[in-house]
Formats: structure tokens, C-alpha cells, sequence
């Protein structure tokens, strides 16, 4: 509940300061802004429910988004396409879960590892350029920039992610192993739970998601940049500590993370229209975060 | 609960205080204001872009809101939204990458706000008025530069900026034309217009390369990585730098930098705010203005 007080709390004040927020355009607006760190965010909340944490998600993004831009610009229909970027972000995540269940490597060691190799491979890949002028198909921009009556087609996909995302966490035995991996893993052992499977699924639909959100920024940009995501990570482990999942794993839920990045997007948008300073505006960002936690901790 | 509720209320009075005391809705809907998205302010040359369009709104008396995409294309895309949003009467922009924006600015033409872009351009979509440096001039003029000093077959390095970007193409595309042709170009490696890259990238080049006689630096910051680590190495080597910005210009005077290609970021955000005004007014704009540029040496300034 605290998270979800402090989000209406927050769209009170900036309202109060500027009503010209409130406009449906404006939070449609938002909710665009909003969808991408949130679909990252979501996988995040599952890797870090099981006690990890995945540092590479802005590092799969940009690799998957120029593996997408390439295969439309080589003339692949943008729905195949998109099919193989989701296989090749699952691919990179299971990797990820793969070096940390059966080589043991800390969860923070594999993924920075596999942070930089990815973005590495993705300057490989690309030259360092971007990707740009991919196609007119209207299917393909209508993925980032449409909207279906008004509400835009990422935050769309964003509520769809959520909605199955939700049910696989609390309503099915692999969401419930999952708590309980982060809980304890010695307890999920002797309960023969097959905790590696568990944790790779996690890694692996986190890369599948940031697959997805690659898909969205490119689509928007039509062009796939190498340098894209670059610090998504921390705005995703920020989406998720403020939606009160705890960094020790174990404790936390979905829609909190979806709150902790409306969050984030409502402060920076928010500031934007009440034209505070960008300065400022990352001081805020980090106070709120820290407040968050503290006041958390306290409830707890 | 309470308490969350009282710190982020007392968080967002904090970021009202800093930073928006002249927020006045009820005047922003009659008096025109301009929008400007710059793409990162974490680089003293876009300060300086910053602080012209700043000084020049003031002396004209017109609002400007100011967003910076922190070299995001993505947050670009959203800043400029929120632009949008605010209906601001003229966009300026100054794009984190030149193709990545133009869905912005076709956005922007959607919602009939005439768009300015500053330094780097878009690839796609109508802009009344491009504002840009004559790069690829200015790349000629480093490697003429290096010629008149060193003499014909010289080696050479290039420091590149960010890959993609069109001030990293077109200065790479002047200096090239001339270096293949009259210098020996022996390495090229981006540094991502970044001081700290700029000195490492320089360090292994010099490893790898040990005769090399000049390095050009497509940018001020570069180049001054590239001093520390020519330093360090106890070298002699001549070193070329873009932007003419404070620090280059310094580093010219006491001799670690041997010239600098000057930009003019200050009168570019004049500039853009000068013809944001023009389009304000119903005035006509020419379609491009070129920013001279300026080869400052010891023995000229």
C-alpha cells in the first residue's frame, strides 16, 4: 500500500502545480514513457525475488533491438522478426541463469560480466553505428508509437506482460517456488524444489521481456541504437525497490514494481512539464528512492 | 504509510522550490514559450549551447524550458513529449542522434510546432531551420593543419566521437579525405567524444603504435584526454582538437594542445533562439545556417 500512497500523493502535488499534468494526453503520455522500464522492471522483480539480480538487462536490450533492426532491414516481416528477438533474448538470459546456477557465480559477477560482453557484441555487430531507417510498415511503428483508442500500444503490451506475469508469480507453482528460492534455498532443496530451473526461468524471462521493450524502443526510433539501455538497469532495480521488493530476495510482488515505475516516470515527467532543472531532477529521483527504502524498512 | 506520504510530498515541495519558481500556469498560456531538448549537459560544449539560448530567452524576454536527454535517444523521444505536451510554441532540439530523432520531429510537425535543430540534424520529418557547424569543413582544416606542421606522410591518429553521430561522421569525413590521401593514418577508434575514453583509447594506440607524430581529437574533450596521455607516456606529439571549447582553448595558450577547430556553441543557441523568435513573430527563416568555424592556434586566435 505505501508505494501506491505515495504515487497519488505525488500526482496530487505535481497536479497542484501545474494541472496541465492531468490531461488524458499527457498521462497516456506517460503511460508510454512508463511501459518500457516497466517491462524490464518485471522480469527484474522475478530474478530478484529469487535473491539474484540481473545487471545485463540494458546490454540484452540494445542486442536484441539491433538484431531486430537488422533482420527487418534485411527484408524479415517485422512479426518474425520480433518472434526471433523475444527467442534470442531468452537465449541471453538463460545464459546468464545457466553461469549462475551451474557455474556459481554470484548473480552481480555473472551479469556485470555478461553486461559488458553483451554490449560488446553488440558494437561488434553493429560497428558501432545505429541501425536506422528500417521500414514503413505500419504494423511494426504501430508497436512503439500506435495507439488502440486512445491508449498507446506500449502500455497496452506493458498491462498485457503484467496481467501474465502476476498469475505465473502468485497463482502458479513455479511463482510460489520462486518465492521460495529467494526465501531460503536450503529449505526449497530438502522441499525438492529444482531450484536451478527456477532461477534460470527467472533470467531467462527477463531477457525475454527486455527483448520485448527492444522492441518497442526500436519501433519507436525506427532505428536500433548500440549505445540504447545504457543504465537501465539501475531504473529498473529502482522500479522494484520501490515497489517494496526486497534486494534479499524472497518478499515482493509485481504490482508494486509496476507502481515503482509510475514512480519514476510520473517525477521525471512531471518535473519536465513543471520545467525543473534536469540537475534537480536526478537529486530528486535519488531522495525519493532512498526515502522509500527507509520508510520501508521501518514498516518492516 | 503516513510517513511516505509526508517525505514525498515534502520531495516534491523541495523539487517545486529548486527549480520552477517562475512557474506561473496562468501566464504560460498567453506568453509563448520555447522548447529546447538538448541531448546531454554532462559535456562543457552543450553547457555553453545551454548558455547561449539561455542568455539570449532572457535579453529577449521569452520563457524556454530546458530537457536534457542525458544521451538517450529514448529519453529524448519522452523529453520532447513533454514538450509537446506543454505546448510549447517552437521546439529547439538538439539531437542525441540524427536519425533516431526523427520521430520526434515528425511528432512535433503533427502537433504544427515548428522545429529548430542545433549542431546535429534530422535525418527525417520538416525542420524550419537547421543550426550546424560546417564539419566536414572543419575536419579539412585539422588535417590541412597538421600538413602545414609536420609535412606530407606524417602518421597519424583520429579519436573518434560517438559512432553514427553526424558531427562524428562529417568531421571524420573532412579530416579523412585529406589524411588518406596526404598523411598516414595508422589508427581510428572511437572514444565516444569522452575525456576518460579519450585518454585510454589514446594510451593503447600509443602502445600500439609508437611512431605516431599527431593525433586528432574530433572533439576538445578527447584531445585532452589524449594530452594526459601522451604525458604520461613522456611523448611529443602534436595533438588537434574540435570545439574550441574553455579548456581547449586554455590548453592551446599554454601549448599541450596544438590548435583547436573553434565552434561557436554559444552563438548557436543564440541563434536558436533568435529564429525561434523570427517563427514566434511570423517572420521568415532560411532553411540552414552554417556557424563558422575557427582554427585557434598559439600564434592565432
Amino acid at each position: 500500500m505505501g508505494p501506491l500512497i505515495g504515487l497519488i500523493a505525488l500526482f496530487i502535488l505535481i497536479s497542484i502545480l501545474n494541472i496541465d499534468f492531468l490531461e488524458p494526453s499527457n498521462l497516456m503520455n506517460l503511460l508510454r514513457q512508463v511501459s518500457i522500464n516497466a517491462i524490464i522492471a518485471f522480469g527484474m522483480t522475478f530474478v530478484i525475488i529469487t535473491g539474484g539480480i540481473d545487471l545485463s538487462v540494458g546490454s540484452i536490450l540494445a542486442l536484441c533491438g539491433v538484431f531486430l533492426a537488422a533482420m527487418i532491414k534485411g527484408g524479415m516481416n517485422p512479426a518474425v522478426a520480433l518472434l526471433v528477438a523475444g527467442i534470442i533474448g531468452i537465449v541471453l538470459g538463460a545464459i546468464n541463469g545457466l553461469i549462475i546456477t551451474y557455474g556459481k557465480v554470484a548473480p552481480f559477477i555473472a551479469t556485470l560480466a555478461t553486461m559488458t560482453i553483451y554490449r560488446g557484441a553488440t558494437l561488434i555487430f553493429t560497428g558501432g553505428n545505429p541501425i536506422s531507417n528500417l521500414t514503413n510498415s505500419e504494423i511494426f511503428h504501430g508497436f512503439g508509437a500506435g495507439s488502440v483508442m486512445g491508449v498507446p500500444v506500449p502500455a497496452i503490451t506493458m498491462f498485457v506482460a503484467f496481467g501474465i506475469l502476476c498469475f505465473v508469480l502468485q497463482k502458479t507453482p513455479l511463482g510460489r517456488y520462486t518465492y521460495a528460492v529467494g526465501g531460503s534455498e536450503k529449505v526449497s532443496f530438502i522441499a525438492g524444489i529444482k531450484i536451478n530451473r527456477v532461477k534460470i526461468f527467472a533470467y531467462a524471462i527477463t531477457g525475454f521481456l527486455c527483448a520485448i521493450a527492444a522492441a518497442i524502443i526500436t519501433s519507436r526510433l525506427n532505428s536500433a541504437q548500440p549505445t540504447a539501455g545504457t543504465g537501465y538497469e539501475l531504473d529498473a532495480i529502482a522500479a522494484v525497490v520501490l515497489g517494496g521488493t526486497s534486494l534479499s530476495g524472497g518478499r515482493g510482488k509485481i504490482v508494486g514494481t509496476i507502481i515503482g515505475a509510475l514512480i519514476i516516470g510520473t517525477l521525471t515527467n512531471g518535473l519536465n512539464i513543471l520545467n525543473v532543472s534536469s540537475f534537480y531532477q536526478q537529486v530528486v529521483k535519488g531522495i525519493v528512492i532512498l526515502l522509500a527504502v527507509l520508510v520501508d524498512r521501518k514498516n518492516h | 504509510m503516513k510517513k511516505l506520504f509526508l517525505l514525498l510530498s515534502l520531495v516534491a515541495m523541495m523539487a517545486f522550490i529548486g527549480g520552477c519558481g517562475s512557474n506561473k500556469t496562468e501566464e504560460a498560456k498567453n506568453e509563448p514559450t520555447i522548447g529546447f531538448s538538448i541531448s546531454t549537459l554532462n559535456n562543457p560544449f552543450f553547457v555553453s549551447v545551454k548558455e547561449g539560448v539561455e542568455k539570449e530567452a532572457k535579453k529577449l524576454g521569452v520563457k524556454v524550458k530546458i530537457v536534457d536527454a542525458q544521451n538517450d535517444p529514448a529519453k529524448q523521444a519522452n523529453d520532447i513529449s513533454d514538450l509537446i505536451q506543454s505546448k510549447v510554441s517552437v521546439l529547439i532540439i538538439n539531437p542525441v542522434d540524427s536519425s533516431a530523432i526523427s520521430a520526434s520531429v515528425k511528432a512535433a510537425n503533427k502537433a504544427k510546432i515548428p522545429v529548430i535543430t542545433i549542431d546535429r540534424m534530422a535525418q527525417e520529418g520538416q525542420v524550419a531551420c537547421a543550426i550546424a557547424s560546417d564539419n566536414v569543413k572543419g575536419g579539412e582544416m585539422a588535417a590541412d593543419y597538421i600538413i602545414k606542421r609536420l609535412g606530407k606522410n606524417a602518421k597519424v591518429a583520429e579519436l573518434e566521437g560517438i559512432p553514427g553521430s553526424s558531427a562524428a561522421r562529417e568531421r571524420g569525413e573532412g579530416f579523412d579525405k585529406i589524411a588518406k590521401k596526404e598523411l598516414d593514418l595508422v589508427a581510428k577508434q572511437s572514444a565516444d567524444f569522452d575525456r576518460t575514453k579519450g585518454m585510454n583509447v589514446a594510451q593503447n594506440i600509443l602502445q600500439a603504435h609508437p611512431g605516431i607524430k599527431a593525433i586528432f581529437a574530433q572533439n576538445d574533450e578527447m584531445a585532452l584526454g589524449a594530452i594526459q596521455a601522451v604525458k604520461s607516456a613522456g611523448k611529443h606529439i602534436l595533438i588537434v582538437g574540435f570545439d574550441g571549447t574553455d579548456e581547449g582553448k586554455k590548453a592551446v595558450e599554454n601549448g599541450s594542445l596544438a590548435a583547436t577547430i573553434a565552434q561557436r556553441p554559444e552563438l548557436m543557441g543564440q541563434l536558436g533562439i533568435e529564429t525561434a523568435m523570427k517563427i514566434i513573430k511570423g517572420e521568415k527563416v532560411e532553411p540552414k545556417i552554417a556557424v563558422g568555424l575557427k582554427l585557434i592556434t598559439k600564434e592565432a586566435k
